[in-house]
């Protein structure tokens, strides 16, 4: 049963072979007996998705099941529950049960899925690896073979390494420089992330509020478009959030790929990326071109300066986004402070980790007086740059495509001691935030026996053409459905 | 470009983060490795290029001056460290 999408479940719901209450209690189960060996999660809901599972049964009964009625899945931990613990991966917030429900989490529920529980993630989406996490690293299902303990990518290693390793069939994640398509591809699964403005990002605890955007993870792509359709749309509770027609991201699946002009960036294939991996992207695109597509090298000058304008952006509105953390409303707060400043510097000190620290710094100095001008503001022209260079591209061509991140899933504590080592991890995904165009990681190989992800950039709002793009792909390949080992 | 000490203690006190002097060392050399990554940025030619703050060049949107929010001050208070009568409790501010 744990092998099976999103929307094969949905079939043995609708057609009476199990129960949502059968299905739950089979992937509690299993993330009870095979969690240990991850730490994929960092809270499990089961009562609550038990009795979410018998109304799911009760409203399939009634006859008002949708796609997604009895279906189980999980949230990354950085997408608000009310009455369930949200901690962003933090000493700040392990605490914190949010008196509300995120929009995306009210779309899930509405829909009738079953939430079983919060995944793990990178401290408040800040990592590529999964380790600077408060609640512990987590380890990617593949590679465990050789007991080498590998990291699942990040931040939305725990989104992704539960559902390579079969322990929910799909998952929430974030993406604000690469922490949805990293860690799906790290770990061989399917992810998106949608346009900036696709999805609403009311209740997503913010990090980089012009940069992060809500996606989705599982191991297809039609489970990534079932997905899609319950979360994309507009929200006037987010100020962000463009209101715009949502398609059926299901309905265009099955187009055929004759005519789809692929672009390779010459860039993303420079000498950061192993001979290894590029040979399997390019056969990867190869495939593409036997399903009819044609295939031209574009460029994406600026690209190279995506790390450095990141670098400042985020940060910038990190130190921002989390001046809220102060010890007085929510969340942490440390003992005996003796005096207001004390209870703010000290509540801070302690319940934020060493990554956290560092960026609300970076970015406390990017924004101060003297400094603004030399960093944030030469970033965001150069992001500006960066953008021109992706709506240049898709005057010609419909898609990029890419490797997603320059080696495979690297042992824990390989890069941990050195934060710019490990920022470089995301020199293939940090473009598409700046530029807020949508992007996909495709399971397309391996290399010395570990996933390689294919990375496919679209136009603005062209999801519908992504998701169609990999799930052709997939009707050819089996890369998707290989089992961790 | 490296960062002084100075700069971090100042920082520091800006960003309300308490860092020891054995921290300071550490952050010198981080924040300068990730400032050097970052002065990558002061090549590029931006001369005349628009500062792009929302991807898609968006405006604030505006709506009604009308109550849509119910009070949850229960709800909000009771995640609180500290309150008292509806208020939120901090150290004495004023003696």
């Amino acid at each position: 049963m744990h092998n099976k999408s999103v929307a094969e479940l949905s079939r043995d719901l609708e057609s009476g072979n199990v129960s949502s209450v059968e299905l739950t209690r089979d992937f509690l189960d299993r993330i009870k007996s095979e969690d240990t060996k991850y730490n994929s999660f960092i809270t499990v809901s089961e009562e609550q998705a038990l009795a979410d599972a018998k109304a799911a049964d009760e409203q399939r009964a009634a006859g008002n099941a949708t796609v997604w009625t009895g279906v189980p899945f999980a949230h990354k931990d950085l997408f608000c529950t009310e009455g369930v613990a949200t901690t962003a991966g933090s000493k700040m917030l392990a605490n914190f049960v949010p008196p509300y429900d995120g929009t995306v989490t009210a779309n899930f529920r509405q829909a009738g899925a079953v939430c079983l529980g919060k995944t793990n993630m990178d401290e408040f989406a800040m990592g590529s690896s999964n380790e600077s996490s408060f609640f512990g690293a987590v380890t990617n299902p593949w590679g465990l073979s050789n007991e080498q303990k590998r990291v699942p990518g990040g931040s939305s290693g725990g989104s992704a390494a539960a559902v390579a390793a079969r322990l929910v069939p799909a998952a929430t994640a974030t993406d604000t420089g690469g922490s949805i398509r990293q860690p799906a591809a790290l770990c061989g699964i399917t992810g998106l992330k949608p346009t900036y403005g696709r999805v609403s990002r009311y209740g997503i605890i913010s990090f980089a509020s012009s940069l992060e955007q809500g996606g989705t993870m599982a191991r297809t792509a039609e489970d990534n478009a079932l997905m899609l359709n319950i979360m994309a749309g507009f929200d006037p509770k987010d100020s962000t959030c463009v209101d715009r027609a949502v398609p059926d991201y299901t309905a265009t699946l099955n187009e055929p790929l004759k005519g789809l002009k692929i672009g390779l960036p010459k860039e993303y294939f420079s000498d950061q990326l192993s001979p290894a991996m590029e040979e399997q992207v390019r056969n990867a695109v190869k495939e593409y071109e036997a399903l009819g597509a044609t295939v031209k090298e574009v460029s994406l000058p600026n690209a190279r300066l995506a790390v450095a304008a990141y670098y400042v952006i985020a940060p910038a509105e990190a130190s921002a986004n989390l001046a809220r953390y102060d010890g007085v409303r929510f969340g942490y707060r440390c003992e005996n402070p003796k005096d207001l400043d004390d209870l703010y510097t000290r509540t801070r000190a302690e319940g934020f980790g060493p990554e956290v620290k560092r960026r609300i710094l970076v970015g406390t100095y990017a924004l101060s007086a003297g400094y603004y001008d030399a960093y944030f503001l030469k970033a965001q022209k150069v992001r500006r740059l960066i953008q021109q260079d992706f709506i240049n591209a898709f005057k010609d061509v419909d898609v990029l495509m890419s490797p997603v991140s320059p080696s495979p899933a690297f042992v824990q504590g390989e890069k941990s001691s050195d934060p710019v080592n490990m920022y470089l991890e995301d020199i293939f995904t940090i473009a598409a935030n700046l530029a807020g165009v949508p992007a996909m990681s495709v399971p397309a190989g391996f290399v010395d026996g570990l996933p390689v992800g294919l990375q496919i950039i679209g136009d603005y709002f062209d999801e519908a053409r992504l998701l169609n793009a990999a799930h052709q792909f997939q009707q050819v390949t089996d890369w998707h459905q290989a089992l961790p080992r | 470009m490296s960062i002084s000490r100075e700069d971090i203690e100042k920082v520091a006190v800006l960003a309300r983060i308490r860092v020891d002097d054995a921290q300071i060392s550490a952050l010198e050399s981080d924040l300068g490795n990730i400032l050097n990554l970052v002065d990558e940025l002061s090549a590029a030619d931006t001369e005349n290029i628009e500062p792009l703050s929302h991807p898609l060049d968006a405006v604030q949107r505006l709506r009604a001056d009308e109550v849509t929010e119910t009070n949850r001050r229960e709800a909000f208070q009771a995640i609180a460290p500290a309150t008292e009568d509806g208020l939120y409790l901090v150290p004495r501010v004023i003696e």
